[in-house]
Protein backbone atom coordinates (compact mmCIF):
# COMPACT_ATOMS: atom_id res chain seq x y z
CA UNK A 1 0.00 0.00 0.00
CA UNK A 2 1.89 3.59 -1.34
CA UNK A 3 0.69 6.74 0.54
CA UNK A 4 -2.01 8.69 -0.71
CA UNK A 5 -2.09 12.42 -1.19
CA UNK A 6 -3.11 13.12 2.16
CA UNK A 7 -0.48 10.63 3.80
CA UNK A 8 2.67 12.29 1.53
CA UNK A 9 1.30 15.63 3.21
CA UNK A 10 0.85 14.23 6.92
CA UNK A 11 4.66 12.33 6.47
CA UNK A 12 5.93 16.15 4.70
CA UNK A 13 4.72 17.99 8.08
CA UNK A 14 6.67 15.95 10.20
CA UNK A 15 9.54 17.77 8.66
CA UNK A 16 8.63 21.02 9.96
CA UNK A 17 10.35 22.00 13.12
CA UNK A 18 8.70 24.39 15.64
CA UNK A 19 9.35 27.76 15.03
CA UNK A 20 9.97 27.48 11.46
CA UNK A 21 9.06 30.39 8.40
CA UNK A 22 7.80 27.63 5.56
CA UNK A 23 6.32 28.29 1.97
CA UNK A 24 4.09 25.60 0.94
CA UNK A 25 3.39 25.07 -3.19
CA UNK A 26 0.56 24.55 -4.82
CA UNK A 27 -1.71 20.88 -5.31
CA UNK A 28 -0.64 18.59 -2.57
CA UNK A 29 2.02 20.52 -0.21
CA UNK A 30 -0.95 22.80 0.10
CA UNK A 31 -2.02 19.95 2.37
CA UNK A 32 0.64 19.61 4.65
CA UNK A 33 -1.15 22.76 6.28
CA UNK A 34 -3.68 20.44 7.49
CA UNK A 35 -1.08 17.92 9.32
CA UNK A 36 0.95 20.78 11.18
CA UNK A 37 -0.84 19.96 14.92
CA UNK A 38 0.82 22.00 18.12
CA UNK A 39 3.95 23.36 15.79
CA UNK A 40 4.16 27.24 16.05
CA UNK A 41 4.92 26.95 11.70
CA UNK A 42 4.84 30.55 10.01
CA UNK A 43 2.92 30.07 6.48
CA UNK A 44 4.44 32.55 4.02
CA UNK A 45 2.53 33.33 0.73
CA UNK A 46 5.18 34.62 -2.13
CA UNK A 47 2.94 37.23 -3.09
CA UNK A 48 3.53 39.38 0.03
CA UNK A 49 2.04 37.64 3.67
CA UNK A 50 3.26 35.85 6.36
CA UNK A 51 0.91 34.23 8.65
CA UNK A 52 -1.63 33.22 6.08
CA UNK A 53 -4.88 31.69 7.43
CA UNK A 54 -7.55 28.44 5.91
CA UNK A 55 -9.63 29.52 2.99
CA UNK A 56 -12.33 32.15 4.48
CA UNK A 57 -15.99 31.10 5.29
CA UNK A 58 -18.72 31.30 2.25
CA UNK A 59 -19.52 34.99 1.85
CA UNK A 60 -16.46 36.01 3.51
CA UNK A 61 -13.70 36.64 0.86
CA UNK A 62 -11.77 39.35 0.45
CA UNK A 63 -10.60 40.16 -3.26
CA UNK A 64 -7.65 41.66 -1.37
CA UNK A 65 -6.89 38.45 0.08
CA UNK A 66 -5.44 36.07 -1.91
CA UNK A 67 -2.08 33.60 -1.70
CA UNK A 68 0.30 32.53 -4.65
CA UNK A 69 -2.11 30.58 -6.07
CA UNK A 70 -4.50 33.22 -6.36
CA UNK A 71 -7.37 31.36 -4.25
CA UNK A 72 -8.96 33.28 -1.33
CA UNK A 73 -7.80 33.17 2.23
CA UNK A 74 -7.85 34.44 5.45
CA UNK A 75 -5.41 36.37 7.70
CA UNK A 76 -4.49 35.38 11.05
CA UNK A 77 -3.13 37.49 14.56
CA UNK A 78 0.70 37.21 13.75
CA UNK A 79 -0.01 38.31 9.72
CA UNK A 80 2.31 40.62 8.10
CA UNK A 81 2.14 42.07 4.72
CA UNK A 82 4.37 43.30 2.63
CA UNK A 83 5.58 43.81 -1.01
CA UNK A 84 6.60 41.34 -3.66
CA UNK A 85 9.96 42.73 -3.47
CA UNK A 86 10.40 42.46 -0.08
CA UNK A 87 8.80 38.99 -0.20
CA UNK A 88 11.22 37.46 -1.98
CA UNK A 89 13.91 39.26 -0.38
CA UNK A 90 13.13 37.24 2.31
CA UNK A 91 13.30 34.18 0.23
CA UNK A 92 16.23 34.82 -1.28
CA UNK A 93 18.13 35.73 1.45
CA UNK A 94 17.56 32.86 3.14
CA UNK A 95 14.95 33.25 5.63
CA UNK A 96 12.57 31.24 5.22
CA UNK A 97 13.36 28.06 6.33
CA UNK A 98 11.40 25.28 3.76
CA UNK A 99 9.67 25.50 0.89
CA UNK A 100 7.49 21.58 0.10
CA UNK A 101 7.09 21.64 -3.58
CA UNK A 102 5.74 19.43 -6.26
CA UNK A 103 8.17 18.30 -9.09
CA UNK A 104 8.04 16.92 -12.89
CA UNK A 105 11.21 15.35 -12.45
CA UNK A 106 14.01 15.16 -9.74
CA UNK A 107 17.52 13.76 -10.72
CA UNK A 108 20.14 12.06 -8.42
CA UNK A 109 22.20 15.46 -7.80
CA UNK A 110 19.09 17.13 -6.45
CA UNK A 111 18.29 18.95 -9.78
CA UNK A 112 14.99 20.19 -9.93
CA UNK A 113 12.05 19.95 -12.96
CA UNK A 114 8.78 21.40 -12.50
CA UNK A 115 8.28 24.16 -14.74
CA UNK A 116 7.88 23.53 -17.74
CA UNK A 117 7.61 20.53 -20.90
CA UNK A 118 8.71 22.21 -24.13
CA UNK A 119 5.68 21.64 -26.89
CA UNK A 120 3.38 22.15 -24.28
CA UNK A 121 1.49 25.29 -23.55
CA UNK A 122 4.19 26.91 -21.45
CA UNK A 123 2.90 29.03 -18.34
CA UNK A 124 5.73 29.95 -16.65
CA UNK A 125 8.15 29.79 -13.29
CA UNK A 126 6.26 31.83 -11.00
CA UNK A 127 8.36 31.93 -7.77
CA UNK A 128 9.90 28.38 -7.85
CA UNK A 129 13.20 29.11 -9.09
CA UNK A 130 13.75 31.81 -6.39
CA UNK A 131 12.19 29.75 -3.58
CA UNK A 132 14.51 26.47 -4.46
CA UNK A 133 17.30 29.00 -4.59
CA UNK A 134 16.68 30.67 -1.78
CA UNK A 135 15.14 28.63 1.21
CA UNK A 136 16.36 26.46 4.18
CA UNK A 137 15.25 22.97 2.79
CA UNK A 138 13.70 22.25 -0.31
CA UNK A 139 11.35 19.65 0.24
CA UNK A 140 9.80 17.63 -3.31
CA UNK A 141 6.13 15.83 -2.52
CA UNK A 142 5.59 13.69 -5.61
CA UNK A 143 4.40 10.57 -7.33
CA UNK A 144 7.01 8.33 -7.30
CA UNK A 145 6.36 7.64 -11.34
CA UNK A 146 4.39 9.36 -13.72
CA UNK A 147 1.39 8.36 -15.61
CA UNK A 148 3.09 6.18 -17.89
CA UNK A 149 4.57 4.24 -14.86
CA UNK A 150 7.97 5.79 -15.31
CA UNK A 151 10.08 6.63 -12.93
CA UNK A 152 10.04 10.76 -11.70
CA UNK A 153 13.54 10.28 -9.76
CA UNK A 154 16.09 10.26 -12.37
CA UNK A 155 20.04 10.18 -12.70
CA UNK A 156 19.41 13.24 -14.91
CA UNK A 157 16.08 15.37 -15.31
CA UNK A 158 15.14 15.25 -19.33
CA UNK A 159 13.23 18.88 -18.71
CA UNK A 160 14.29 22.56 -18.37
CA UNK A 161 15.37 22.60 -14.70
CA UNK A 162 13.70 25.28 -12.39
CA UNK A 163 17.22 24.86 -10.13
CA UNK A 164 20.30 22.87 -10.39
CA UNK A 165 21.46 20.86 -6.80
CA UNK A 166 18.60 22.42 -5.05
CA UNK A 167 16.72 19.61 -3.67
CA UNK A 168 17.28 18.28 -0.24
CA UNK A 169 14.50 15.94 0.08
CA UNK A 170 11.58 13.66 -1.62
CA UNK A 171 8.98 12.08 -0.56
CA UNK A 172 6.92 9.80 -2.76
CA UNK A 173 4.01 7.88 -2.48
CA UNK A 174 6.68 4.99 -1.99
CA UNK A 175 9.01 6.27 0.47
CA UNK A 176 11.11 9.01 1.61
CA UNK A 177 14.37 10.09 0.16
CA UNK A 178 17.64 12.09 0.57
CA UNK A 179 19.85 14.03 -2.04
CA UNK A 180 23.06 12.66 -0.91
CA UNK A 181 27.11 12.27 -1.89
CA UNK A 182 26.71 9.46 -5.11
CA UNK A 183 22.60 9.37 -5.23
CA UNK A 184 19.51 9.01 -3.69
CA UNK A 185 19.54 7.24 -0.15
CA UNK A 186 16.45 5.65 0.80
CA UNK A 187 15.26 6.91 4.15
CA UNK A 188 12.08 4.93 4.73
CA UNK A 189 9.67 2.72 2.95
CA UNK A 190 6.01 3.40 3.22
CA UNK A 191 3.90 1.37 4.71
CA UNK A 192 3.25 -2.13 2.64
CA UNK A 193 5.62 -0.90 0.00
CA UNK A 194 8.71 -3.67 -0.55
CA UNK A 195 12.58 -2.06 -1.65
CA UNK A 196 11.77 -4.71 -4.72
CA UNK A 197 8.95 -2.34 -5.23
CA UNK A 198 11.16 0.73 -5.28
CA UNK A 199 14.19 -0.76 -6.81
CA UNK A 200 12.34 -1.31 -10.21
CA UNK A 201 10.39 2.26 -10.45
CA UNK A 202 13.39 4.34 -9.11
CA UNK A 203 16.24 5.24 -12.53
CA UNK A 204 18.06 6.92 -9.97
CA UNK A 205 21.08 5.46 -8.58
CA UNK A 206 19.82 4.44 -4.85
CA UNK A 207 22.70 4.21 -2.55
CA UNK A 208 23.15 2.99 1.32
CA UNK B 1 0.46 71.88 -9.58
CA UNK B 2 -2.00 69.15 -7.72
CA UNK B 3 -1.00 65.74 -8.52
CA UNK B 4 -5.09 64.58 -8.48
CA UNK B 5 -6.81 63.74 -11.87
CA UNK B 6 -10.96 63.55 -12.29
CA UNK B 7 -10.39 60.64 -14.43
CA UNK B 8 -7.53 57.86 -15.72
CA UNK B 9 -7.63 59.41 -19.24
CA UNK B 10 -6.81 62.55 -17.82
CA UNK B 11 -4.39 61.64 -15.78
CA UNK B 12 -2.50 59.63 -18.86
CA UNK B 13 -2.22 62.66 -20.59
CA UNK B 14 0.51 63.19 -22.60
CA UNK B 15 2.65 59.97 -20.60
CA UNK B 16 1.54 57.55 -23.90
CA UNK B 17 3.48 56.72 -27.00
CA UNK B 18 4.39 53.71 -28.83
CA UNK B 19 6.32 51.42 -28.15
CA UNK B 20 7.16 52.38 -24.84
CA UNK B 21 8.02 50.09 -21.89
CA UNK B 22 5.42 50.11 -18.79
CA UNK B 23 5.67 48.49 -15.13
CA UNK B 24 1.81 47.74 -14.17
CA UNK B 25 1.33 46.79 -10.16
CA UNK B 26 -0.92 43.42 -9.51
CA UNK B 27 -0.78 39.34 -8.64
CA UNK B 28 -2.96 37.63 -10.61
CA UNK B 29 -6.37 40.11 -10.95
CA UNK B 30 -5.41 41.60 -7.32
CA UNK B 31 -4.33 44.82 -6.97
CA UNK B 32 -4.41 45.72 -10.64
CA UNK B 33 -4.88 49.43 -12.07
CA UNK B 34 -8.21 48.52 -13.98
CA UNK B 35 -9.15 51.96 -14.58
CA UNK B 36 -5.48 52.69 -16.20
CA UNK B 37 -5.32 49.86 -18.36
CA UNK B 38 -9.15 50.82 -19.68
CA UNK B 39 -7.73 53.76 -20.18
CA UNK B 40 -4.79 52.83 -22.03
CA UNK B 41 -6.96 50.35 -24.43
CA UNK B 42 -9.03 53.35 -25.12
CA UNK B 43 -5.94 55.80 -25.68
CA UNK B 44 -4.80 52.89 -28.21
CA UNK B 45 -1.53 52.82 -27.59
CA UNK B 46 0.31 50.22 -29.80
CA UNK B 47 4.14 48.42 -29.13
CA UNK B 48 4.17 48.27 -25.51
CA UNK B 49 6.38 46.21 -23.38
CA UNK B 50 4.91 45.70 -20.09
CA UNK B 51 6.68 44.42 -17.48
CA UNK B 52 3.92 42.82 -14.92
CA UNK B 53 3.78 39.57 -12.98
CA UNK B 54 0.66 38.37 -14.84
CA UNK B 55 -0.96 39.03 -17.81
CA UNK B 56 -4.37 38.93 -16.69
CA UNK B 57 -7.53 37.44 -17.97
CA UNK B 58 -8.85 36.83 -21.50
CA UNK B 59 -11.47 39.81 -21.16
CA UNK B 60 -10.10 41.49 -17.60
CA UNK B 61 -6.85 43.07 -16.58
CA UNK B 62 -4.01 43.31 -18.83
CA UNK B 63 -5.71 40.88 -21.08
CA UNK B 64 -7.53 43.41 -22.37
CA UNK B 65 -4.67 45.43 -23.87
CA UNK B 66 -3.49 41.41 -25.27
CA UNK B 67 -7.15 41.56 -27.01
CA UNK B 68 -6.90 44.83 -28.57
CA UNK B 69 -3.11 43.85 -30.43
CA UNK B 70 -1.51 46.39 -28.41
CA UNK B 71 1.12 44.92 -26.64
CA UNK B 72 4.01 43.76 -28.17
CA UNK B 73 5.92 41.96 -25.69
CA UNK B 74 5.49 40.51 -21.90
CA UNK B 75 8.26 40.61 -19.42
CA UNK B 76 6.34 38.13 -16.70
CA UNK B 77 6.58 35.12 -14.44
CA UNK B 78 3.77 32.97 -14.74
CA UNK B 79 0.73 33.85 -17.59
CA UNK B 80 -1.30 30.53 -17.18
CA UNK B 81 -4.57 31.94 -16.87
CA UNK B 82 -5.05 33.51 -20.14
CA UNK B 83 -6.19 31.88 -23.41
CA UNK B 84 -5.95 34.64 -26.06
CA UNK B 85 -1.53 35.47 -24.42
CA UNK B 86 -1.19 31.60 -25.23
CA UNK B 87 -2.48 31.98 -29.19
CA UNK B 88 -0.73 35.07 -29.43
CA UNK B 89 2.00 33.26 -28.23
CA UNK B 90 2.19 30.55 -30.06
CA UNK B 91 1.80 32.36 -33.35
CA UNK B 92 4.67 34.47 -32.99
CA UNK B 93 2.71 37.43 -32.78
CA UNK B 94 3.99 38.37 -28.94
CA UNK B 95 6.90 38.09 -27.72
CA UNK B 96 7.31 36.76 -23.79
CA UNK B 97 10.29 37.13 -21.66
CA UNK B 98 10.06 34.80 -18.55
CA UNK B 99 11.34 36.50 -15.48
CA UNK B 100 11.72 34.56 -12.12
CA UNK B 101 9.18 36.09 -10.07
CA UNK B 102 11.56 37.23 -7.30
CA UNK B 103 13.95 38.58 -10.06
CA UNK B 104 11.37 40.97 -11.77
CA UNK B 105 10.26 42.20 -8.47
CA UNK B 106 14.16 42.97 -7.75
CA UNK B 107 14.66 44.20 -10.87
CA UNK B 108 11.86 46.90 -10.72
CA UNK B 109 12.74 47.62 -7.00
CA UNK B 110 16.58 48.28 -8.22
CA UNK B 111 15.98 50.77 -10.88
CA UNK B 112 13.93 52.49 -8.59
CA UNK B 113 16.74 52.91 -6.45
CA UNK B 114 19.25 54.05 -9.46
CA UNK B 115 20.84 50.23 -9.46
CA UNK B 116 21.18 49.28 -13.17
CA UNK B 117 22.46 45.48 -12.59
CA UNK B 118 22.39 43.28 -9.46
CA UNK B 119 23.90 39.27 -9.13
CA UNK B 120 20.94 36.56 -7.62
CA UNK B 121 21.82 32.90 -8.09
CA UNK B 122 17.87 32.70 -8.71
CA UNK B 123 18.14 30.86 -12.08
CA UNK B 124 21.99 29.74 -11.90
CA UNK B 125 21.99 26.72 -14.20
CA UNK B 126 18.54 27.06 -15.84
CA UNK B 127 17.46 28.50 -19.26
CA UNK B 128 17.18 31.87 -16.92
CA UNK B 129 20.90 32.24 -17.24
CA UNK B 130 21.78 31.81 -20.61
CA UNK B 131 23.97 34.97 -21.99
CA UNK B 132 24.13 36.49 -18.65
CA UNK B 133 26.99 37.23 -16.57
CA UNK B 134 27.85 34.44 -14.35
CA UNK B 135 30.48 35.89 -11.02
CA UNK B 136 31.49 33.71 -7.87
CA UNK B 137 30.94 34.97 -4.16
CA UNK B 138 31.79 32.84 -2.12
CA UNK B 139 32.25 30.09 -3.19
CA UNK B 140 28.58 30.45 -5.20
CA UNK B 141 27.34 31.48 -8.42
CA UNK B 142 25.48 33.98 -9.59
CA UNK B 143 23.94 35.84 -12.33
CA UNK B 144 23.77 39.61 -13.26
CA UNK B 145 20.12 40.62 -13.63
CA UNK B 146 19.34 44.06 -14.79
CA UNK B 147 16.62 47.18 -13.60
CA UNK B 148 13.33 47.70 -15.48
CA UNK B 149 14.03 51.53 -15.93
CA UNK B 150 10.16 51.78 -17.66
CA UNK B 151 8.56 55.42 -19.14
CA UNK B 152 5.50 54.79 -17.10
CA UNK B 153 4.49 52.62 -13.97
CA UNK B 154 0.60 52.21 -13.23
CA UNK B 155 -0.21 50.91 -10.27
CA UNK B 156 -3.26 50.54 -7.82
CA UNK B 157 -3.54 51.30 -4.06
CA UNK B 158 -6.22 51.45 -1.76
CA UNK B 159 -5.92 55.00 -0.24
CA UNK B 160 -3.40 58.04 -0.98
CA UNK B 161 -3.75 62.04 0.32
CA UNK B 162 -3.38 64.69 -1.84
CA UNK B 163 0.87 64.35 -1.88
CA UNK B 164 0.46 60.48 -3.15
CA UNK B 165 1.57 58.95 0.49
CA UNK B 166 0.12 55.70 -0.04
CA UNK B 167 -1.21 52.79 2.11
CA UNK B 168 -1.91 49.53 0.44
CA UNK B 169 -4.56 46.92 1.19
CA UNK B 170 -3.68 43.30 1.98
CA UNK B 171 -2.24 41.50 -0.63
CA UNK B 172 -2.76 43.59 -3.16
CA UNK B 173 0.17 45.52 -2.53
CA UNK B 174 2.34 43.26 -4.02
CA UNK B 175 4.06 44.19 -6.97
CA UNK B 176 2.65 47.85 -6.78
CA UNK B 177 5.49 49.34 -4.86
CA UNK B 178 8.55 47.98 -6.65
CA UNK B 179 6.44 48.69 -10.40
CA UNK B 180 6.14 52.73 -9.09
CA UNK B 181 9.54 53.07 -7.89
CA UNK B 182 10.70 51.88 -11.17
CA UNK B 183 9.02 54.51 -13.19
CA UNK B 184 9.87 57.44 -15.06
CA UNK B 185 6.75 58.83 -14.15
CA UNK B 186 3.71 57.23 -11.62
CA UNK B 187 0.60 57.16 -12.03
CA UNK B 188 -1.30 55.23 -9.98
CA UNK B 189 -5.17 54.82 -8.92
CA UNK B 190 -7.08 54.31 -5.95
CA UNK B 191 -9.75 53.67 -3.91
CA UNK B 192 -10.07 56.70 -1.55
CA UNK B 193 -8.24 59.81 -1.94
CA UNK B 194 -8.37 61.06 1.95
CA UNK B 195 -7.03 64.53 3.22
CA UNK B 196 -3.49 65.70 4.34
CA UNK B 197 -2.61 64.27 7.78
CA UNK B 198 -5.16 61.63 7.67
CA UNK B 199 -2.62 58.86 7.11
CA UNK B 200 -0.60 57.76 10.14
CA UNK B 201 3.28 59.19 8.76
CA UNK B 202 4.55 55.89 10.14
CA UNK B 203 2.09 53.93 8.36
CA UNK B 204 2.80 55.13 4.95
CA UNK B 205 3.41 51.83 2.63
CA UNK B 206 4.94 54.26 0.09
CA UNK B 207 5.53 57.58 0.20
CA UNK B 208 4.46 60.26 -2.33
CA UNK B 209 8.14 61.27 -3.83
CA UNK B 210 7.36 57.70 -6.11
CA UNK B 211 4.22 58.88 -7.16
CA UNK B 212 2.98 61.96 -9.72
CA UNK B 213 -0.28 61.19 -10.79
CA UNK B 214 -3.22 60.05 -8.77
CA UNK B 215 -7.02 59.30 -9.66
CA UNK B 216 -9.76 58.05 -7.95
CA UNK B 217 -11.52 54.97 -9.28
CA UNK B 218 -14.34 52.33 -8.52
CA UNK B 219 -12.78 49.30 -8.65
CA UNK B 220 -14.36 45.85 -9.87
CA UNK B 221 -11.64 43.77 -7.81
CA UNK B 222 -12.55 40.41 -9.34
CA UNK B 223 -11.76 37.34 -7.71
CA UNK B 224 -9.84 34.89 -10.19
CA UNK B 225 -10.00 31.34 -7.72
CA UNK B 226 -13.01 32.09 -5.31
CA UNK B 227 -11.91 29.29 -2.39
CA UNK B 228 -13.76 28.52 0.87
CA UNK B 229 -14.56 26.06 3.92
CA UNK B 230 -18.05 24.99 5.04
CA UNK B 231 -19.41 26.38 8.59
CA UNK B 232 -19.69 23.21 9.87
CA UNK B 233 -16.09 22.63 9.45
CA UNK B 234 -15.56 25.08 11.99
Amino acid sequence: MAWDRNQMAERAADELQDGWYVNLGIGIPTLVANYVGDKDITLQSENGMLGMGPFPFDGDEDPDLINAGKQTITELSRTAYFDSATSFGMIRGGKIAAAILGAMEVAENGDLANWMIPGKLVKGMGGAMDLVAGVGKVIVIMDHANKKGESKLLKECTLPLTGKGVVDRIITNLGVFDVVEGGLKLVEMADGVTREEIDSLTEATLVN
Amino acid sequence: MGKIYNSAAEALDGLLFDGMLIAAGGFGLCGIPENLISAIKDAGTKDLTVASNNAGVDDFGLGVLLQTRQVKKMISSYVGENDEFMRQYLSGELELEFNPQGTLAERMRAAGCGIPGFYTKTGVGTVIAEGKEVKNFNGQDYILEEGIFADLAIVKAWKADDTGNLVFRKTARNFNPPAAMCGKTCVVEVEEIVPRGSIDPDHIHLPGIYVHRIVQGDHEKRIEQRTVRQREEA
